[in-house]
């Protein structure tokens, strides 16, 4: 393992995208960074621009006008760079399935922008806060 | 650190010599990183979180070496690459000035306004770089830094005339270092707002306008990423080693010696001792992390850094106890109260001067 992902595993920054959430995911991610679970013990913090990231903690539904703007941010993130895809929208559409406006899930509009992306996924409805953190230790041990 | 600079007034020898240019710049980079852990720890704990590790600045700039450079298409592709340099390397200069006048007695005829002009350096960078990035949020953001720069130097600069009145116009660091301005009237009002005025060029909370992470994304460094990202927050780091020294050496009478010898330095090893156990049990209480930070800023004391871990926490509280103000708002703060009270003190000073009152 080199020293760039020994460090980035000590320090990951996320952005938070929602492309069509309903709200509820991104309050359990706002909740990971309250006084009870506190993840900057871990280096993690939220980061305002795509261009900071490490991580990108996708929510919701991929709606077709968010697709091409997830697609966006996908490109503007500086790799490496891992995806978490949080919530069961976001991981397989969800109870979104079949509708009009949704075009995929997260995992489907990422690849096609590049194959070789890393994507983790978070199910739950919403996922607690608790899966949040496990599923980040996960998917860096397995880097 | 201590034990080098010991022979204080006196000529150091060669070999110290040598040593203190080799260590300079390695030394301020790691004070500036311990300085900024130390501002993430504080602001945790006052908000009843943990807080990072230790090393964690050191984590965040490694990682950030090791990623992706992306330049924007729009972005003027030289300007944008050089702006963090310029901003880094000024600001490194502004230290080993005022290092070697704190700790060396090295001195020259107006290195005062060299100082102050270097310590423009990084909020010009900053704005070069923000310019650069042909991003709206950066040019907002930019915007608002011109605004700020324009808003903070006037009193800036009023401040260090009411430090010239006081110490008897001498235009280099190592005499007015000599005297501590803060004991008189005129003199706290100025060192008041002066620290302030750091707070600005830090862009910490109640003037972090320019950053204003909840509305413009990071405003300025928007369009950073990788090795110049880095580049920013090592400045960052620098910066807060840099201006609470400029203020100690303005205000407070510089660099007091250390009491690292006898009784100072076994109390000084305990206490480390505690630190790093504090270190090692952190993350199971909340009351080893205080007692290393206390037992941190202990160390620091004895080493003759008192008076900068006094500055840092005034800037620290300072930043947890306030909402950030519009851009209008700290232009009037800054041209409006500031001012006044800067000219009441330059005459409270001028006429402490003329009747020869020390406290006035
Ligand atoms: S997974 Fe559930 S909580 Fe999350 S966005 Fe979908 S519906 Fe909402």
């Amino acid at each position: 393992m080199g020293w760039k992902m020994w460090s980035l595993k000590k320090s990951i920054w996320v952005f938070h995208v929602n492309t069509g959430a309903c709200n509820n995911c991104d309050i359990e991610i706002v909740n990971c960074l309250t006084p009870k679970y506190d993840i900057e013990r871990f280096g993690i913090k939220l980061v305002g621009s795509p261009r900071h990231a490490d991580a990108l903690l996708v929510t919701g539904v991929v709606t077709r006008q968010a697709a091409p703007r997830l697609k966006e941010i996908y490109r503007q993130t500086s790799k490496p760079c891992v995806v978490f895809t949080i919530g069961a929208c976001a991981c397989d559409t969800g109870i979104f399935h079949n509708g009009y406006h949704v075009i995929g899930p997260v995992d489907k509009i990422i690849r096609e922008e590049d194959p070789n992306a890393i994507i983790a996924y978070v199910p739950g409805c919403p996922p607690k806060p608790e899966a949040m953190i496990s599923g980040v230790v996960k998917a860096l041990s397995a880097i | 650190m201590g034990a080098v600079f010991e022979g204080k007034g006196k000529e150091m020898s060669t070999s110290m010599t040598i040593l203190f240019w080799i260590l300079v710049v390695p030394g301020t980079i790691v004070l500036g990183l311990i300085a900024s852990w130390i501002v993430r720890k504080v602001s945790a704990l006052v908000q009843w979180r943990l807080g990072p590790p230790l090393m964690q600045p050191a984590y965040d700039v490694l990682k950030l070496m090791g990623k992706e450079i992306l330049v924007p298409q729009e972005a003027n592709r030289t300007v944008f690459l050089l702006a963090p340099l310029v901003g880094l390397v000024g600001v490194i200069l502004l230290t080993v000035i005022l290092c070697s006048v704190l700790l060396a007695q090295k001195t020259f005829v107006g290195d005062v306004i060299v100082a102050i002009y270097l310590m423009v350096l990084p909020s010009l960078a900053l704005i070069l770089g923000g310019s650069a990035s042909a991003s709206p949020h950066a040019s907002i953001g930019t915007a608002r830094e011109m605004k700020l720069v324009m808003g903070y130097e006037l009193p800036l600069v009023l401040a260090f005339i009411v430090v010239l009145i006081k110490t008897g116009g001498q235009l280099s660091l190592d005499s007015i270092s000599q005297q501590a301005p803060v004991f008189s009237i005129s003199g706290m009002l100025a060192f008041l707002v002066a620290l302030l005025c750091v707070q600005a060029k830090l862009g910490f909370v109640p003037f972090d306008i320019a950053e204003a992470e909840t509305e413009l994304g990071s405003g300025i460094l928007m369009e950073y990423s990788g090795a110049l990202l880095g580049l920013w927050k090592l400045m960052h780091a620098v910066m807060l080693v840099a201006l609470p020294f400029f203020l100690v050496t303005l205000f407070l009478g510089g660099y007091t010696g250390n009491y690292l010898s006898g009784t100072g330095l076994i109390v000084a090893i305990v206490l480390l001792l505690i630190f790093v156990g504090g270190r090692l049990l952190a993350g199971r209480s909340k009351f080893m992390d205080v007692l290393a930070l206390l037992s941190f800023i202990g160390v620091c004391i004895l080493a003759g850094l008192g008076k900068y871990v006094l500055i840092l926490v005034l800037l620290i509280l300072i930043k947890n106890t306030n909402p950030r103000l519009r851009i209008d708002q700290a232009m009037k703060f800054f041209w409006g109260y500031c001012t006044i009270i800067l000219f009441a003190a330059i005459i409270l000073a001028s006429l402490g001067c003329y009747y020869e009152i020390s406290w006035l």
